[in-house]
């Protein structure tokens, strides 16, 4: 007996030294904005951009603070994606981002509530800069969660509408589709059938048409997704049902599912020179500001024309507004260098002309009201409709949930099952939907 | 005095065993055991990878089997991958190791054209085969219609993506022709003589002399198969993203398993819930299902009434 408690004494031991072994590798965020930023330092910036032109950007973007602060220095590392960062501000230390950028503004929940980006509140107000009356409505919303502003805005994304408009003439459409039964008759006019498929198709309606997302076109809706007490508001708030049952229409008005997602398989994919839009195939497209570019570069042979995206009938007074996303950046909790850290984030996301040389630069939309005005902004006339868009106080984005994006995969599934016929009851769909979502959060909870 | 030195020498004798089996011990602590006993530890906590863990008791189980809609789907489609298709792969093996056995001339030839699609790298081949099976512009559909055959949607329908997967693993069988090719080829020749001055036929040479030497290698081949399938993530993954048309990448959500969730896998949930949702418990409480799984199968096939194993092997 003494030799098989001696056994078992050990096996609890080591099972518990292995537990403690296994909580120990738990990251843990301490507060550390006590760094005297005159002295010298060396800080980590990561951030997502991949592309060369976008690299070079960021690299003269850095310089520009370098210049700025002679004593700060920053290690810039690219190509960063959100699970390599989380992973770094969990672990922390010497290598680890004082400072990070993520694509994915829905992770601001995320980053807010676990503590991995500090709030940057105290910062804002030491600074006296009030973000109320720096950022645009849709931005500033975005990079807070819970009151807790973790994240700033980097420069964003505004979507709007892409027109074929040879297309348009040809069709004797006049201008482009201001509300949303406009932008049916529309899609019904420029489309051309061809037997069991399409010379040209108005526009693909289906959430799988690439940027036809069900967040996208509910920007237009100016849906609530969340009631005053966190919990989803998608079986609530009309906005969602009348989205959906408005795609869907167009979606049987087209063709059919069925019909338009065979006719989409043949098509290129979205960041390929053979995009449909680029070759003529569909003549509208719900797109952000970066298509412009793309589409110029493969020289079509019809003329491109932007403008913001059609808003339901019974919200005409609000056209211009659009879906606005983008770019965040913030300061690590793990770092030990978060005043050092802040002044980076100030410079990158404040000063006007740093946030207009970036645009510029990669062409996506300034994140400032003042470089949104900025007489230095540089662009194609047409571009402005983006940067019209991002001004509109009634631009809408979806807001920062403790789960990311989890409650949007839930409305988009149920986007895809509805327009393809196996949900037909919306009003059970949506109450299903809403109880996912609700479940999904306590569950992150 | 005696007792003493026996007692000391049997110390050094379990000191030095010990010693020689101390990289392995080391080994299977480091990356089994705490790895194993982490997995069902975070499985009853709360941890999203920042705060120190919280327990949630079984919190995470209930959600994975009551709440997560992407939980059975996934199972469905494992499932469905392991019988199927490790069916299918191992029966397709054993086909070509058997005609490769038996062609005369050429034979350097024909092992190297059935192995060279084993070392395509997972997602260049499966961009090749969605491109391939592309139903609206792809080459095989455009062949299956010049034939009057209807063409089927593959990636792109819920009811063919699975086939089509199986078909780009049955592509790839160059490993299971191998280990097929060495097995066929030690079956001693003495014995399918003494068959044959038997009078026996081609099928039952198979069955009682083939089968019965080759028996242990297609166990091996269906376990290592089965953990394969179970481990599916690349292929399925790369599939359902290209045919979907929408490239994930950041700033995107994530479409679980297109078209219509036939193409998730459990070890995308794993991804999903770990690396994407950062619900570390959940996605253990699917590691430890996998797990589970996998014990099951091998233990099922391993048994020794009614397993792949027979008494005596």
């Amino acid at each position: 007996m003494p030799g098989m408690s001696r056994k078992v004494a050990l096996a609890l031991a080591a099972t518990a030294s292995l537990t403690l072994l296994a909580t120990a590798c738990t990251g843990q965020s301490q507060s550390a904005a006590s760094d005297d930023t005159s002295k010298e330092t060396t800080l980590n910036f990561w951030h997502a951009w991949s592309a060369p032109g976008e690299v070079a950007a960021v690299k003269a973007l850095v310089a520009g603070f370098e210049k700025a602060h002679p004593n700060i220095h920053v290690n810039v590392v690219d190509n960063m994606t959100d699970d390599k960062i989380n992973q770094a501000l969990r672990a922390g230390g010497d290598k680890a981002p004082d400072v990070i950028s993520s694509f994915t503004t829905t992770n601001v929940g995320r980053f807010c509530s676990s503590g991995a980006l500090v709030d940057l509140n105290p910062f804002f107000k030491k600074d006296k800069i009030d973000p109320e009356t720096t950022f645009p409505k849709a931005m500033n919303e975005y990079t807070q969660y819970g009151g807790d502003r973790c994240a700033v805005p980097l420069l964003g994304d505004a979507y709007g509408l892409y027109y074929n408009k040879t297309a348009f003439e040809k069709a004797g459409i006049a201008a482009p589709p201001k509300t949303w039964s406009e932008f049916e008759a529309d899609a019904k006019k420029l489309t051309i059938t061809q037997g069991n498929t399409y010379k040209q198709l108005g526009l693909m309606p289906d959430y799988h048409g690439w940027e036809t997302t069900t967040e996208h076109y509910l920007g237009q809706f100016s849906p609530t997704y969340f009631d005053s007490s966190g919990k989803s508001n998608v079986a609530k708030d009309p906005a969602f049902a009348q989205a959906f049952t408005l795609q869907k229409k167009l979606v049987d008005e087209l063709g059919g599912y069925k019909k338009l997602e065979t006719y989409r398989a043949t098509l290129g994919d979205e960041w390929g020179a053979k995009h449909p839009f680029h070759t003529g195939q569909v003549a509208m497209q719900l797109d952000g500001e970066w298509r412009l570019g793309m589409a110029l570069d493969t020289k079509p042979k019809f003329e491109i024309g932007v403008a913001p995206l059609p808003v339901p009938d019974d919200q005409a007074d609000t056209y211009g507004k659009g879906y606005i996303t983008g770019t965040i950046a913030g300061v690590a909790a793990t770092s030990k260098k978060q005043n050092a850290a802040w002044e980076l984030v100030k410079y990158m996301t404040t000063d006007t002309d740093a946030v207009v040389n970036f645009s510029n630069a990669i062409h996506n939309v300034p994140s400032t009201l003042a470089a949104l005005k900025s007489p230095k902004l540089k662009f194609d006339p047409r571009f402005k409709t983006f940067l019209d868009i991002a001004a509109n106080p009634n631009s809408t984005t979806a807001p920062a949930s403790i789960n990311g994006g989890t409650y949007l995969t839930t409305i988009q599934q149920l986007g895809f099952d509805y327009e393809s016929g196996k949900v037909k009851d919306l009003k059970a769909g949506l109450e299903k939907a809403a109880q996912q979502i609700d479940t999904d959060i306590a569950q992150a909870k | 005095m005696s007792t003493v030195t026996l007692a000391s020498k049997r110390r050094r004798s379990a000191l030095r065993t010990l010693a020689f089996l101390s990289p392995w011990l080391i080994g299977f602590a480091v990356f089994f055991a705490y790895p194993m006993i982490s997995t069902v530890y975070f499985s009853f906590m709360h941890y999203d990878g920042f705060k120190p863990p919280t327990w949630s008791g079984t919190k995470n189980w209930t959600y994975v089997f009551e709440h997560y809609p992407l939980f059975w789907p996934a199972l469905r489609n494992t499932l469905w991958l392991v019988v199927i298709m490790v069916s299918l792969r191992v029966l397709f093996g054993l086909g070509i190791g058997l005609l490769i056995t038996k062609i005369k001339t050429g034979t350097g030839v024909f092992r190297t054209l059935f192995y060279l699609p084993y070392l395509a790298p997972p997602v260049a081949a499966t961009m090749a085969f969605a491109f391939l099976l592309n139903p609206g512009t792809g080459p095989v559909n455009s062949l299956l219609e010049k034939v009057g055959i209807p063409a089927p949607g593959w990636f792109n329908d819920p009811n063919w993506s699975k086939p089509g997967l199986t078909l780009m693993f049955l592509w790839g069988i160059g490993d299971l022709m191998v280990i097929f090719m060495a097995a066929l080829l030690d079956v001693p020749k003495e014995q399918y003589e003494a068959a044959e001055l038997d009078g026996t036929s081609a099928w039952q040479r198979f069955r009682f002399v083939t089968l019965p030497n080759i028996a242990p290698i297609i166990m091996f081949a269906v376990v290592t198969g089965v953990i394969q399938a179970m481990q599916a993530y690349t292929q399925p993954l790369v599939a359902g993203k290209v045919a979907s048309g929408v490239i994930q990448g950041a700033g995107t959500i994530f479409e679980p398993g297109y078209p219509e969730h036939s193409t998730l896998t459990l070890p995308q949930l794993v991804y999903n819930l770990g690396f994407q949702r950062f619900d570390y418990g959940s996605a253990c409480v699917v590691a430890l299902v996998l797990f589970t799984l996998s014990m099951a199968f091998t233990a099922l096939l391993m048994r020794r009434r009614g397993g792949l194993i027979q008494a005596g092997d």
